[in-house]
Parts: structure tokens; C-alpha cells; sequence
């Protein structure tokens, strides 16, 4: 059996804090029945309140869940509660308690042996149509690479491919001059406002911002409209709130006029203002153009956030041999957790295949080699305070719009100071922000420790950090 | 970054003026070089004081599925589980892992019950955090106990105790004065000595407390001043303290007044006169002037009389020699009803006060057969259970049960230790079925169904699945979760070992 799974990822995949809760209800034996866990998967039957058990399996590679339940939330309550009770150990009937209790008081009288390595046919007919499906990936895979594109010996048709590229072409050329109006529009409002003064800003409010936010979208920029709703918000928040709105106001203006100008720009800033704007690659795409870099990859932490319509998870990874950092994005509707989750802190043997913008971060997951294992160091290389904001200078280079950028900072200590919270180290201190502070404060005891986060100009997000105890999620 | 600093100031003053008012060419432009500027420059802070680093914990660490239990645990909330795992855990010695110390103190923070096992849980990095911490100041006003590791620095001694004791916080006192009564109880009054006349009143009275560890004859003299003290409080604790010695003048005073209150009729049966009226001594023997209840001021005179008094003395009025059979002479010589009330309260509160276990097992015996709503209302038996030993208690708890249901149960069950012997489940599952049988609504038990999760073993769950099979849908469920907690405590349990 790999790896078990900790509680903190079991309960990392959960689409929102209500399924963690419910889940922790059926993270005990006794709804269970007909349970078992394989090297590839979890399976097992939950009570419900009606008169058939709901039919839950999890294939651990994935991971992908499978239940009979009715549930539009996904991964639902039942495998996230199956995986639980996996993780804790009481599922392989460890110790003689556990296994009296993995029977539910109904099936007693069927009992047999409480956990079953042969997963039942419920659950097998499922995971082999996975199998067969990954199969047949594989193979068209492998027929891809051995035929490559362009060849003129290839008998597939050529006409097919050629008109969808067409079309495509086509649907993007509509789009940037969608995208280019949008910008002109956002360029004349932001001078609006400048010629009429930020100090009406206040009292404009959110709804001159909300519009133009609008318009951006109709205009299929996304990246300007959010950039423009954010605007709104400023001039309430805090002491020094007209330097905050000017930045911003300058650096979306940038942003803009970069649009503007993109075929004049040299095309590695025209492929970052692109992305900024909203033109995002298909992580398939990306993994077809290549190339594709395979390493030992360290998963150094992932933080999700949330508004009404999405939920963005970010996964950081750094690679043991070739020393690079990448940034893998998944997303989920409300209720439904984004479809990837890695566990931090540990290592896997995988492709990942960089999206063209500089600096050179995000990346696309492709073939997984191995699942998590644990690394052989303690914890990753760190650098220091200085370090890590000289960093995120030179990243700025290529990206003046970047608000931080992932680093590793080791021997720091974070510090609760009447002014907020501090990461300080020999080189000086930076603001500090965590989900909970007083947990990374707790784990150091007041000692350094390594930490890895975000750190920009707003100051450093911490995210995960390691101890004599080993990784710790914040 | 210095050198943009002059125009930001400028490039802001012009936007919020407007550009109308004021030219500015390419302000934005010029602001956004100025915003990349000075964040590309960004250097660290002069860094702030360090913390003193949390001293070390030598306790060993959880195991791991035991880490990660408290994290359900306490993720949860769970009323039932966690006292008991905090418990355990504080008895085996185990320290909280470090990440989840946040989430224990914000638990004991809000539920009082959970603070001592929490604290000593918690341990020493658990106290170093909250003294950084407002909301978890409390920790810091539980004193800090020995715990089963012996990870507490030892008491101080020389000048440094003294130093405890001038300069320390409240709770540290309490601690430092509890831990000198244990090792050497004279030592520990003299300390007190030193500075009790200049101590605040709701002070002395928690420093009076301290001295019941250790009490001896040697406290006399100083709680015997006490009973001039200027707070009331003090002055009762005082004497209730003193009651507690049996070679005390006080408690002299009061077999004095007993005797003048209590005679042996002709017949053999006790003849009760109460005083008439509260004189000074006996105010000074902190007894109040007017009964506090609504019951009349002699009966109360008596009451607190009978409480104080030694009881040896009954063995004298008897005339008995045997001390197992004195309780059954006096109380057989006690069955008129004027004043038999009174008589019986004050030898409950002084046979738990005295912890004279015969006592408390002679008034018990009489229990069943007395009037049982107003006894058990009165709260007294579960007072005197608390005086007998464990097993006994169980044992007269199971008869209770047994006969009388769970309606008046809940206070009794409650004294009994966990978990439960064989005898005192098997009652309380019986009576469950019979409740679940009758028709009672479950709700109507959740007192008892809440000390029975916590109490009883294990093994009583397969017995509860059985009931669950035959009961109605809402006691189905509430047995089946029973159940389930007794097999999840046993697990937890485990995973502690």
C-alpha cells in the first residue's frame, strides 16, 4: 500500500469547510460496511438515511471518486469520510477495537472478514473502466508521439485539423479586437478620472468600477476587469489609501497601454501581458508544445482561494534536479474542490511543461511517474529575507505587474509586534500574513525555522513550513 | 528606495487634485515607473525584539494517531470525547504537537471544563504562547501543577521563592504557596505570615483555601485570628477550616453547643433544644445572625452547629465505643420527626467535611427508605458518595438505579468514577432499555446519556447495539450513537497507550 494519506490532505480536497464537517461524522466505523483499501484504491458501503448503503470508491491516483449518493458536492461527504477513516488506520482493521467496529450493527451477522482486499464488484467494475480508459490514453498517446504532425506520410485526414485551426485563428483574431477596445475604453476612463481628481474617489464607490468591470468582461478581457473591480475597493481601505489607489491606477493604466503596444514589445513581455490581460493556454496545449521538463518534484505548498463564482487552488512545486519552481492552477465551481491536489511536503517523479510568459512559472502537470513519496532532506534549500525580496525584484524585471513571487526563506522567526505580525531574520523583517499565524508561532517556539511563502511588496504570505517535525501546511 | 520618495508625494498630491486642475504630462506613466520602483527596492526592516524562545518540552510526543485525533477532536468540538482525551493524555504525560496548541487554547478558552487538562497539556510552550497572546491570557491564571512527567521546574527555594512570593502574579503564588504546604506545611504558613495582613480580601480567601493542603493542629492559632478577619468570606472559611480539625477550640466550642442543644431522652431518643438566640461567639465562630434560606433561624442555628461538631462527640452522647456502630445508634435515636431534618443535614455536611466514610454510609442506608425527592433534591447524597470509597460508591449508585430509574440519578452518577463497574452499567443499561421500552422521550435523558458516554466501558456496546435493534426509531438513534462513542473512546484510548 502507498503512502497513507494525512488527515490535513484528506481534508485539503474537501470542496468547502461544511463537507470537511460532514465528513468528520462519517469518519467513524460504524455507517461503514463492506470496506477495503488497495494499492490503487479506497472502497466502502455508508448507511445512509435511506434503505440501500450508499457505494463509495476512491482511486488513489487521481485522485477520482466515484459514489452512488445524490450529492451535487464533489468529492462528496462519503468518499471524503471513507478516505478519513482510511487515513486514520481504523479501515485496515488495526487492532482488535477498530476491526470489531469496522462492522456496521447490521452486517454483523454477514460479517466475514471486516476488510477485504478484492474490492467488491461494485466497486471493481468502476475502477476497471478507469483502467481502460487510461489504457486507451496511453496508447493514443504513444501513437501520437510516434506519428508526429506535419508528416507527409501521415493517411490521417488533413483537411479536419486545418479548418479548426482556422476557425480558431479566426476566434482568436475576434477576440483581440474585442480585447483591444476594451482596452481603449479602460485607457479613457482611467484619464476620467485622473483629470477629475481621486479625491472624488470615495464617493464614487464601487459602482463606477463594478461597471467598467463589466464592460472588461464583455470585451473577453478578464484580466482588466478584475484588475478594474479591484479599484473600487480601495479608497476604503485604510491610512494611505490614495498611494495604494495611484499604484494601482498606474500599473493597470500600464497594463493597458501595453495592450496597446503589445506588436511593438518584445515577445516574451507581449506573452505575460497577454496572460495579465486574461488570454490564458490550455494546460493541454502547453503540455503539447513542450517541452516538457521531468524531475523529482517537491510539492512546497498550495493555498486555495475562493470568491462566489470560483475557487483557485495554487500548488507550488520546486524541482530537485533542475532547481526550478513552478506554479500549477486548478479551479473549481462553488462546491466542487479544483480537480488537482498534491500533498505538501512530499516529492513526486513527474513531466510539467512551462506556459510561455516571463517570468517563467506557471506550468501544466503531465505524466505522473510515481506517486508521493516522501524526499530524502529534511527541508528545502531556503534564502535569506533579503534574499527572497531581491528575488522578487529580478522577477519583476520580467513582470512589473507581479505582486510576489514564491520563495523559501530559511532560519526566519515570526514575531507578534504591536504593529502586526513580523517574519524577521539576521537581514532584517518583512510583514508577515497566515491563514493562522499563531500556528506558525507555535511551531517555531520562538526559534528560527524554514518557511516557504509568498513574498512581495504587500510583505510575505506564508504557506508552509518545516520543522524538526517535518512539513507543516499553514 | 529613498529617491523617489519627494515626487510620490508630488505624483499623489496631483491625482487626488485632479489634472484639471493641476497639468501633470503622463502622470500615470510616471507613477507607474515610480510603483515598480519601489517595489523592485524594497528592503528588509530594521527587525523588531525577539521573543525569549519557548523553553524546551521534554515530554515525549503524541503518537501519531493520537496527533491526529485531537485534531478531529478539537476540529469538532466534540463535548464528549475531548475532556477525556485531555485527561488521559495529561495522565500519560503527552505533549500537545506544537500545531495544534492554537486550536486546544481557543477550545479551552471557551469552555472552562477543559482548562486544567488543557493547560497541563499544553505544557510549557502552551503557557509561553499565551503570554503572547490576550486571548489566552487565562492560561496564565491556572497555576501551573505537577504533572505525572514532573515537567514543572521545581519549588524554589531561598531567595528566589521569596521572590515568587513578593513580586509573582496571583496565580503563581497560589502555586509556589500550594506546593511549600506539601512539602513542609509550617514553612508554608509562615510565608503566609509574612504578608497576610497586607493581602486584599478575595486574596486571603483563595491563600485560606491553600491551606487545607496540609491542614494540622500547627494552623490553629493562625485561623482561630482569622475569625476576626474583615472579610466575611474569610471569616467562614476560617471557621469552616477549623471545623475540619477535630482538636480545634472551635471545634470544641461547637461540640459544647451541641451538647446544649442535643440530650438523650429517658426513652433513649435524642432530645433536640435549638438555641434560642445567635450570640456573639457563635457569630464569631462564623455562624450568621439570621438564616440565609427561607427555613427559620433556630433550625439554621442547629443546623450549622451539628455541621462543625467533631463526630466523636455523638460517640460520647452514645455512650458507644465501637466507631462502625455509632451512626446506626444515633440515627436510630433520631426518628422524631421535629428537628430529625435538620439533625440528618448537619451530620451529612459534617461527615463530608470530616470525611468519616462510616457516617456517610449510615445516612445513605437510611436513603432508600426516607423520602427520596427531597433528599436527592437537597443534593446530599451525591456529597456523601463523594466520602466512600470508589467501588462502594458504584455499588450503592447501581442499587439506586436499579430501584429508582434515571429519573433522579444524574448527581449520583456523576460522583461514580470512570469507567463504570460491571454491576453500576448493567443498571444503567437496564434501565435504558426500560426507558426505551416505556416510551419515554430520549431527550429527557441527555444528562444521563451524556455521563453514561463518558462512562461507561467498552464493553457495554455490543449489549447497547442489541437495544438499538429492538428500539424505536429516535432511541435507535441515540443508542446506536452511544455506541459508536463508546467504541471510538476505546480506540482513542488505545492510540494514548
Amino acid at each position: 500500500m502507498n503512502d497513507r494519506w494525512t488527515t490535513d490532505h484528506v481534508l485539503s480536497l474537501a470542496p468547502d469547510a461544511a463537507s470537511q464537517k460532514a465528513a468528520a461524522k462519517l469518519s467513524r466505523p460504524t455507517p461503514w460496511a463492506q470496506t477495503g483499501a488497495s494499492a490503487e484504491a479506497v472502497w466502502g458501503a455508508c448507511k445512509g438515511s435511506g434503505s440501500r448503503p450508499y457505494q463509495t470508491v476512491v482511486a488513489l491516483d487521481g485522485p477520482a471518486y466515484h459514489c452512488s449518493c445524490p450529492s451535487r458536492k464533489f468529492p462528496c461527504k462519503h468518499a471524503l469520510g471513507l478516505l478519513l477513516l482510511w487515513s486514520s488506520g481504523a479501515l485496515a482493521g488495526e487492532g482488535a477495537a477498530q476491526s470489531a467496529g469496522a462492522v456496521a450493527p447490521g452486517a454483523a451477522a454477514v460479517a466475514g472478514p471486516a476488510v477485504a482486499a478484492v474490492a467488491p464488484d461494485w466497486a471493481e467494475s468502476w475502477l476497471a473502466g478507469r483502467r481502460e480508459r487510461a489504457g486507451r490514453a496511453a496508447a493514443a498517446a504513444a501513437a501520437a508521439a510516434a506519428a508526429p504532425d506535419g508528416d507527409g506520410g501521415s493517411s490521417a485526414p488533413a483537411a479536419g485539423p486545418a479548418r479548426d485551426e482556422a476557425a480558431a485563428a479566426a476566434r482568436r483574431a475576434r477576440r483581440e479586437t474585442r480585447v483591444a477596445a476594451g482596452a481603449e475604453e479602460l485607457l479613457t476612463r482611467l484619464a476620467d478620472q485622473i483629470r477629475g481628481g481621486l479625491a472624488e474617489a470615495p464617493a464614487r464607490g464601487y459602482a463606477f468600477w463594478d461597471g467598467v468591470a463589466a464592460r472588461m468582461v464583455d470585451a473577453q478581457a478578464p484580466g482588466l476587469a478584475s484588475r478594474a473591480r479591484d479599484l473600487g475597493a480601495l479608497p476604503a481601505s485604510g491610512a494611505q489609501w490614495p498611494t495604494r489607489l495611484l499604484e494601482e491606477y498606474a500599473m493597470l493604466h500600464l497594463l493597458a497601454t501595453g495592450c496597446r503596444r503589445r506588436e511593438t514589445l518584445p515577445a516574451p513581455l507581449a506573452a505575460t501581458i497577454l496572460s495579465r490581460v486574461g488570454f490564458t493556454v490550455d494546460n493541454a496545449e502547453v503540455l503539447r508544445a513542450g517541452p516538457l521538463v521531468r524531475d523529482q518534484w517537491l510539492v512546497l505548498g498550495s493555498r486555495d482561494t475562493a470568491d462566489d463564482r470560483l475557487t483557485t487552488r495554487r500548488l507550488w512545486l520546486r524541482g530537485a534536479g533542475s532547481g526550478r519552481d513552478a506554479l500549477l492552477l486548478s479551479f473549481g465551481r462553488p462546491g466542487i474542490a479544483p480537480e488537482l491536489s498534491l500533498p505538501t511536503g512530499l516529492e513526486l517523479d513527474a513531466e510539467l511543461a512551462f506556459h510561455p510568459a516571463v517570468p517563467v512559472l506557471r506550468a501544466a502537470l503531465g505524466t505522473r511517474h510515481s506517486a508521493p513519496t516522501r524526499p530524502s532532506f529534511a527541508r528545502p534549500r531556503g534564502v535569506s529575507i533579503d534574499d527572497a525580496l531581491g528575488s522578487y525584484a529580478a522577477a519583476l524585471a520580467g513582470d512589473p505587474w507581479l505582486d510576489s513571487w514564491p520563495t523559501v526563506i530559511a532560519d526566519a522567526t515570526p514575531v507578534p509586534t504591536e504593529g502586526g505580525w513580523q517574519l524577521v531574520d539576521a537581514t532584517g523583517a518583512v510583514p508577515l500574513f497566515a491563514p493562522s499565524p499563531w500556528r506558525l508561532l507555535a511551531a517555531s517556539a520562538g526559534r528560527p525555522l524554514t518557511v516557504f511563502g509568498e513574498c512581495g511588496h504587500r510583505g510575505f504570505h506564508a504557506v508552509t513550513c518545516w520543522t524538526d517535525a517535518g512539513p507543516l501546511a499553514l | 528606495m529613498t529617491t523617489s520618495q519627494a515626487p510620490w508625494t508630488d505624483l499623489v498630491e496631483d491625482a487626488l487634485l485632479g489634472t484639471n486642475r493641476r497639468a501633470s504630462p503622463d502622470l500615470l506613466g510616471r507613477a507607474a515607473a515610480a510603483t515598480v520602483a519601489r517595489r523592485a527596492g524594497l528592503r528588509p526592516a530594521p527587525a523588531p525584539p525577539l521573543p525569549e524562545p519557548a523553553p524546551q518540552d521534554c515530554r515525549p510526543a503524541l503518537p501519531e494517531a493520537a496527533a491526529r485525533r485531537l485534531a478531529t477532536l478539537l476540529a469538532e468540538n466534540s463535548s464528549e470525547l475531548l475532556p477525556q482525551w485531555l485527561g488521559t493524555a495529561r495522565a500519560r504525560g503527552f505533549a500537545a504537537p506544537p500545531e495544534l496548541l492554537p486550536a486546544l487554547l481557543d477550545a479551552a478558552r471557551q469552555r472552562s471544563d477543559l482548562r486544567s487538562d488543557a493547560v497541563v497539556v499544553a505544557g510549557p510552550r502552551g503557557r509561553w504562547l499565551s503570554a503572547l497572546n490576550p486571548d489566552w491570557r487565562y492560561v496564565l491564571r491556572i497555576p501551573a501543577q505537577e504533572t505525572a512527567a514532573g515537567s514543572e521546574p521545581p519549588t524554589a527555594t531561598g531567595t528566589a521563592a521569596d521572590a515568587v512570593w513578593q513580586e509573582g502574579l496571583f496565580a503563581e503564588r497560589v502555586t509556589h504557596l500550594t506546593r511549600l504546604r506539601r512539602a513542609d506545611p509550617a514553612a508554608g504558613l509562615a510565608l503566609l505570615r509574612t504578608t497576610w495582613p497586607t493581602e486584599r480580601a478575595e486574596d486571603r480567601l483563595l491563600f485560606l483555601d491553600a491551606l487545607q493542603e496540609g491542614l494540622g493542629p500547627d494552623d490553629e492559632p493562625f485561623l482561630e485570628a482569622a475569625l476576626s478577619d474583615r472579610a466575611k468570606n474569610v471569616r467562614a472559611t476560617a471557621a469552616e477550616l477549623l471545623s475540619t480539625l477535630p482538636g480545634s477550640g472551635l471545634a470544641a466550642r461547637m461540640a459544647e453547643r451541641a451538647r446544649r442543644a442535643v440530650a438523650l431522652g429517658t426513652d433513649g431518643a435524642l432530645l433536640v433544644d435549638p438555641p434560642a438566640l445567635c450570640d456573639a461567639s457563635m457569630l464569631r465562630d462564623g455562624i450568621a445572625a439570621t438564616s440565609p434560606t427561607g427555613r427559620g433561624d433556630r433550625a439554621f442555628w442547629l443546623g450549622e452547629i451539628i455541621a462543625a461538631t467533631p463526630l466523636s462527640f455523638w460517640a460520647e452522647l452514645v455512650e458507644e465505643a465501637d466507631a462502625t456502630q455509632v451512626p446506626q445508634r444515633v440515627l436510630s435515636r433520631a426518628a422524631a420527626p421535629t428537628w430529625s431534618d435538620e439533625l440528618r443535614e448537619g451530620w451529612a455536611r459534617a461527615a463530608v467535611r470530616q470525611h468519616d466514610a462510616a457516617w456517610a454510609r449510615a445516612l445513605l442506608a437510611e436513603r432508600p427508605e426516607q423520602v427520596l425527592g427531597r433528599a436527592v433534591s437537597g443534593g446530599a447524597p451525591s456529597r456523601l458518595l463523594s466520602v466512600l470509597p470508589a467501588a462502594e460508591r458504584a455499588a450503592w449508585t447501581a442499587r439506586f438505579v436499579s430501584r429508582q430509574g434515571l429519573a433522579d440519578a444524574f448527581q449520583l452518577l456523576v460522583t461514580c468514577a470512570a469507567p463504570w463497574p460491571a454491576d453500576l452499567s448493567g443498571a444503567v443499561l437496564d434501565a435504558l432499555a426500560q426507558a426505551a421500552e416505556t416510551g419515554s422521550y430520549p431527550w429527557s435523558h441527555s444528562g444521563v446519556l451524556g455521563v453514561a458516554e463518558r462512562s461507561l466501558p467498552c464493553s457495554a456496546a455490543a449489549r447497547i447495539d442489541a437495544l438499538a435493534a429492538v428500539a424505536s426509531s429516535a432511541w435507535a438513534e441515540v443508542l446506536t450513537r452511544l455506541a459508536e462513542t463508546l467504541r471510538t473512546r476505546a480506540a482513542m484510548l488505545a492510540e494514548l497507550a
